[in-house]
């Protein structure tokens, strides 16, 4: 396949409707690059495991009282550590809070916080990164310079300090904040996997083909390059949100991400972890589920990531 | 050779010096009056105030007290803290606890991660490649802040192993299961790539050169295959102290080793500047000199390998 057919045919294959070839059952031997992808995904037995895992865990972002009725937040101490009972299925924490109906609710911190700051990163990490590739010289220098900065200091503890910072001007709802604070922090990856690939596709010869006919750099950016760049920086954002959920349960662990009457599994975790000798099911049940869902995202981007690597098959 | 480490020193010079310049304006920048955090609730006469206010320069402009900072920084004067203590006096208290408690734990990664892995990757498909391969996605999903408090727990508590928590004067004892627990995610990153590149390199043309050669299977493991094996490796262990560093903040915490990582927390609570913006520096410090030795390392491990 030449690269202009390539082009072609990638160009028709993210619009399902496009081209017959790029439906799930494609036959062709001209498969596009993303439904050779889809071909292989679908037999991945991680990817169907992970997916079953992050629509559950949206389910309970969106619809909570599906898996559990109780109020989360009608607490009390007269019901302490108590145990399970037909309401509360794992019990009551320090608090007397319902266990299992608190860490139902807490998916919903998690999921949006992971999904807003995923989108920040991935729209600032697609223009810095398609910038500097496309366009090279001292605008490449400059934001590769700022990229070497921003990564000079660990992802973790610069998000403790301007988070700090942040939420000491402001005071609203904590999921903003941390949505600013990862969105600022965590776009270099992004930007740095988006630049290379993109450094990759301008030289190749559809894009000077294009270039002859005519198109301008928008139009190269967009129609030529992009689809041909997104592979890796899907996979990129997708293992992102997992680290997101991961962040943001850490910064509220330690107090300086959500905090109290917000629900989140870091803060859930933070206040168990003190009491753990009493009873371990409080912090027991939002540990499983905050691995769970950061497990499930990473699972599909490795999942993804293999169905995009040819060298594998 | 020299040209290329010129060059990279320069790169590392920016990058320190706009990092500890972003940390110091998240630090400074109109921040709420550290006078009154420092005193807490009490009330502040005036003429302390106009004291503190004259010793660290608060009334000067922002970029002035970024120059007294960096000028004090380069003689090797981190200040003080805001309570008075040298910050000198407070990273010579926590550093040894954190290098031994990130020692222990690189220790722990390379030698669990590099072994498993070149077992695995001499046996691909077998029941302990596939166990480990699990393992490992597993522990990489595990967020610090859940692995501490479990392992604290099962460990700790329940089965009695290990010290729940390291004390004021942590032995190399009780520094183990914070170790574990610190290096967990490395062990297992370290594990995947090392299984990964040994795969690969078994079927070299020059491991069936020397296999024909007569070399013992041990020689050709030992030498050939993992030495050709590491360099990827060792780049993740550079990268990966960064992590480590992180991790430290959350494994301190919960196992109350009172080292960097505490003591930073400690400092970003209370709104010790000084405090925060020194020990970031150098924890900035650290992070880029690995960088460079790591990049550096290649060329030992790789002699193909040449900067120009």
């Amino acid at each position: 396949m030449s690269d202009l057919e390539m082009a072609a045919t990638t160009e028709l294959g993210v619009r399902p409707s496009g081209d017959p070839a790029a439906g799930p059952a494609a036959t062709a031997k001209t498969r596009s690059l993303y439904a050779d992808a889809w071909y292989d995904l679908r037999r991945n037995w991680i990817f169907w495991v992970a997916s079953a895992l992050v629509v559950l865990i949206v389910l309970m972002a969106v619809w909570p009282g599906l898996f559990s009725s109780a109020d989360p937040t009608a607490c009390n101490t007269r019901r302490q550590f108590a145990g399970p009972s037909g309401g509360a299925i794992l019990g009551y924490d320090f608090q007397g809070c319902d266990v299992f109906s608190r860490t139902v609710h807490g998916a919903r911190a998690s999921v949006l916080v992971g999904v807003f700051a995923v989108l920040m990163t991935g729209v600032i990490g697609l223009v810095f990164g398609m910038l500097a590739g496309y366009f090279g010289g001292w605008l490449d220098a400059i934001l590769s310079r700022v990229v070497d900065v921003v990564l000079g200091i660990p992802l973790l503890l610069a998000a403790i300090v301007l988070s700090k910072r942040l939420s000491a001007d402001r005071q609203g709802s904590g999921i903003a904040t941390v949505v600013i604070v990862l969105g600022i922090l965590g776009w270099t990856t992004a930007a740095r996997v988006m630049r290379g690939s993109v450094i990759a596709a301008r030289s190749q010869d559809y894009v000077a083909a294009a270039r002859m006919l005519g198109a301008g750099p928008l139009r190269i950016m967009w129609r030529h390059i992009l689809p041909n760049a997104l592979a890796p920086f899907i996979v990129v954002l997708t293992i992102a949100l997992g680290t997101f959920i991961a962040t943001e349960a850490t910064l509220s662990f330690l107090n300086i991400g959500l905090r109290s009457p917000a629900i989140s599994w870091g803060i859930d975790i933070a206040t168990a972890g003190k009491h753990v000798r009493e009873s371990a099911t409080p912090l027991v049940a939002p540990s499983v589920f905050l691995t769970l869902t950061v497990l499930a995202f990473i699972m599909l981007g490795d999942a993804i990531r293999d169905a995009f690597d040819p060298k594998l098959r | 050779m020299a040209r290329y480490i010129i060059r990279r020193l320069l790169q590392m010079v920016v990058t320190f010096v706009g990092a500890t310049f972003v940390v110091y304006a998240l630090m400074f920048a109109n921040q709420n009056d550290p006078i009154q955090a420092l005193a807490g609730d009490r009330p502040v006469s005036d003429n302390v105030r106009q004291v503190l206010t004259e010793q660290y320069h608060l009334n000067d402009p922002f970029l002035v007290q970024y120059g007294y900072y960096m000028r004090g920084l380069l003689t090797g004067d981190f200040g003080k803290t805001l309570t008075g203590r040298p910050i000198g006096d407070v990273m010579s208290d926590a550093w040894p606890n954190t290098i031994k408690l990130a020692l222990l734990a690189l220790f722990f990664a390379t030698l669990f991660g590099i072994a498993a892995g070149l077992v695995a990757g001499l046996r691909r498909g077998s029941v302990f490649d596939n166990t480990t391969l699990a393992l490992t996605l597993v522990v990489v999903g595990l967020p610090i802040i859940v692995l501490a408090p479990i392992a604290q727990l099962v460990f700790g508590v329940k089965l009695g192993w290990f010290p729940t928590t390291a004390g004021a004067r942590p032995s190399l004892y009780g520094l183990i299961l914070p170790a574990l627990v610190l290096g967990a995610a490395s062990t297992a990153t370290i594990l995947r790539l090392t299984r990964a590149s040994v795969a690969e390199n078994v079927r070299a043309d020059y491991v069936r050169t020397a296999r024909a050669k007569g070399l013992s299977a041990r020689r050709v493991v030992a030498v050939h295959v993992l030495r050709n094996s590491m360099i990827p490796v060792i780049t993740l262990i550079g990268v990966d102290l960064g992590t480590l560093m992180a991790g430290a903040i959350i494994t301190e915490g919960v196992f109350n080793i009172p080292g960097v990582g505490s003591k930073l927390l400690l400092g970003i609570q209370t709104e010790d500047g000084p405090l925060v913006v020194g020990f970031v520096s150098v924890l900035v410090v650290v992070f880029l000199v690995t960088n460079l030795l790591v990049d550096l390392l290649y060329a030992v491990l790789d002699p193909r390998i040449r900067y120009e």
